[in-house]
């Protein structure tokens, strides 16, 4: 771990400025429909995604800047993918909730909720098929384990035995609804004894913490001793979804409880406590914000797409224009 | 060249793309013991690892197909009955159909999902439908209806190795069906190619499906009275071969659409529409269509049995527009 704890470092303030600069041009209009950001979350984010190989797999949801980040995609073509043009990691024709980058293993973001379940189950079956041994991460937050689809995922994958790590991120809420409302046990890591499956149960405010035990899953799912649940316990620091308003409930001291939990902060202490410097770190934050300036830039400079894409990859062949169009 | 029956087909284009393609694979549930014919010998071929039997969790299997398709598998799905889709609704409108587009190709899905449409049967409204037009209208989804074994086992190996994310519509009517098909591991029907099932001068009867032989029946009536049917066959509705069928009514000059499926929004609604904007000036007649009338299919034998199209209604329509 010591070798990967400023890589930890700098994905998380990676996710942090590449949301925070997102919302900010969503805000003005730069950036079109919905944005979902994971403020708080980064540190289950990271954690997990950095327990696994660059050719393994992982799927997303609809809250999912940060997933496809922490697992190695460049944030260029993210942001043009989020301000909808051409040079966009999916051309454009995804947005905010469907970022994928195959190129590091990121098999693509779903915005129904749950709905991502069963595919990462089923990529986790195609490597045990092929005789690969790569595994499969998906990402879902507390709502999902109340879809069927999740519930039907975990019993494949139990009965398969396959190399899939369900991670919940359990930040408490769907949109406004408390988790505890809703899910009928205590912690969704019960839910894993439904199906025989192993659970753990893990702080997700703290990276290091989530890195070990997600490491520990994904060597059970590598050796072929199955899948494993995890739910990492986080916070949403923002509303459900950026600029939205209207939605958040009072809820009281809590937000300042958790704010005082911020992964990043909770961990830019612990670095410098094991004796990194302040500067080693204000260096790593300085580059990731030139980063983000430079993602912004290209994105902005980047042309949207032809009135023709919106016809290209519905299919691996063409589709016919209409007449309109086609004049 | 040898005379085989619809489920043999299914069996022999399963089985032959099984053989040539190790990435192909069949999950589904009760493929394993083999409940239609559709598997027989299958384990012992391909071993339980590529023949699996799955839980009763569409949702959840046809999903991992699409997961499964995306690094690079190549799965059949049998979900059995066509309504057994409904359950993976979700699956199959959310990511099946549009993960290739959300994610700007660079998702391929190279996968099957085979179904057969149990109709006729005292089966009642929940065993009894021919989904197929619903996903008609659902972008990034190819859509075969075959009407013969011949074309059932030529067109299920083209999608097999289609790249895009096949739904197969099989008319459980036709089981009992028997046709010469080629003795050729690549004998291949490509999709969106319509089929003249039969040539003829007077009337264009664009059928689909079930309904392909009740209009070569119909066809074979009208014949001995002087009117000559030309009955098209298009086989796959996405990619709709509209070049054949439009062709077909230019020479004829009147139209039919004979479906099995609820009339609104359907295949046959669909292709009517197309003939009249693309066809309008060839048209002697108004376009027909023969289809299921919006109700719900009951259970009881002599009620149910004529809401479908039938030889007779096909002849009855011919008649109207001949006039």
């Amino acid at each position: 771990m010591e070798n990967e704890r400023l890589e930890f470092f700098r994905r998380m303030v990676r996710i942090r400025r590449f949301e925070s600069h997102a919302e900010a041009c969503h805000g003005k209009g730069e950036i079109p429909g919905s944005l979902h950001t994971a403020t708080g979350q980064e540190a289950e984010i990271v954690g997990s995604c950095m327990a696994l190989r660059a050719d393994d797999y992982m799927v997303g949801n609809h809250r999912s800047h940060g997933h496809p980040i922490a697992k190695g995609a460049a944030t260029n073509p993210l942001m043009a993918e989020l301000f909808g043009r051409s040079t966009g990691v999916c051309g454009g024709k995804g947005g905010s909730m469907h970022l994928s980058d195959f190129s590091v293993g990121s098999l693509g973001e779903t915005s129904i909720v749950g709905s991502g379940v069963p595919v990462a189950v089923g990529a986790g079956l195609g490597a045990h098929l092929q005789g690969s041994d790569r595994v499969s991460l998906c990402f879902f937050g507390d709502g999902a384990t109340n879809e069927g689809a999740f519930h039907e995922g975990m019993n494949l994958a139990a009965i398969w035995n396959l190399p899939v790590i369900f991670l919940c991120e359990n930040n408490l809420y769907g949109v406004s609804t408390p988790a505890s409302e809703v899910i009928s046990v205590k912690d969704i890591a019960e839910r894993g004894a439904a199906y025989s499956m192993k659970s753990e149960i893990v702080d997700g405010q703290d990276v290091e913490a989530v890195f070990s035990v997600v490491s520990a899953a994904v060597e059970r799912a590598r050796s072929g001793n199955g899948p494993t649940l995890v739910e990492a316990k986080t916070y949403r620091f923002a509303e459900h979804a950026a600029n939205m308003g209207r939605v958040l409930l009072d809820r009281g001291t809590e937000l300042d409880e958790w704010l005082q939990r911020d992964p990043i902060e909770l961990y830019r202490a612990k670095l410098l406590g094991d004796g990194v410097t302040a500067e080693e770190l204000a260096e790593i934050e300085a580059g990731v914000e030139q980063e983000i300036l430079d993602a912004l830039e290209f994105a902005r400079s980047s042309p949207y797409p032809d009135q023709a894409e919106a016809f290209t990859d519905v299919f691996t062949e063409p589709v016919s224009l209409p007449d309109w169009l086609a004049q | 060249m040898a005379k085989i029956g619809f489920l043999e087909a299914i069996r022999q284009a399963q089985f032959e793309e099984l053989q040539r393609d190790t990435n192909v694979f069949l999950m589904g549930e009760d493929v394993r013991c083999n409940v239609f014919g559709t598997t027989t010998g299958f384990v012992e071929a391909f071993g339980e690892r590529r023949v699996r039997d799955t839980p009763i969790s569409e949702a959840g299997f046809v999903g991992a197909a699409a997961g499964a398709s995306m690094v690079g598998m190549r799965p059949i799905v049998d979900l059995t009955i066509a309504t057994f889709v409904y359950p993976a609704m979700d699956q199959i409108c959310s990511i099946i159909a549009k993960s290739r587009y959300l994610y700007g190709g660079q998702a391929t899905l190279p996968l099957v999902l085979r179904t057969c449409m149990f109709y006729g049967n005292s089966n009642a409204a929940q065993h009894s439908d021919r989904p197929y037009p619903m996903f008609m209208g659902m972008p990034g989804l190819k859509i075969i209806v075959p009407s013969n074994p011949a074309d059932m086992k030529g067109l299920l190996k083209s999608a097999i190795r289609d790249d895009n994310p096949v739904l197969s519509f099989e008319d459980g009517t036709l089981w009992s069906s028997k046709s010469e098909v080629p003795d050729d591991d690549d004998f291949l029907i490509p999709l969106g190619t319509a089929d003249i099932k039969r040539e003829g001068t007077d009337v264009s009867v664009i059928a689909v499906g079930g309904s392909v032989p009740l209009a070569l029946d119909a066809a074979e009536t009208l014949s001995k009275e002087g009117v000559s049917v030309e009955v098209v066959d298009p086989r796959t509705l996405v990619p709709l071969d509209t070049a054949t069928i439009l062709a077909s009514v230019a020479k004829t000059g009147r139209a039919l659409t004979v479906d099995p499926a609820h009339q609104s929004c359907s295949a046959a609604s669909e292709i009517s529409a197309t003939i009249v904007e693309q066809a309008f000036d060839s048209l002697k007649a108004p376009v027909i269509r023969v289809t299921t009338p919006d109700t719900h299919l009951p259970f009881s034998p002599p009620v149910e049995r004529p809401l479908y199209p039938s030889a007779e209604r096909i002849v009855a329509a011919v008649r109207k527009v001949m006039n």
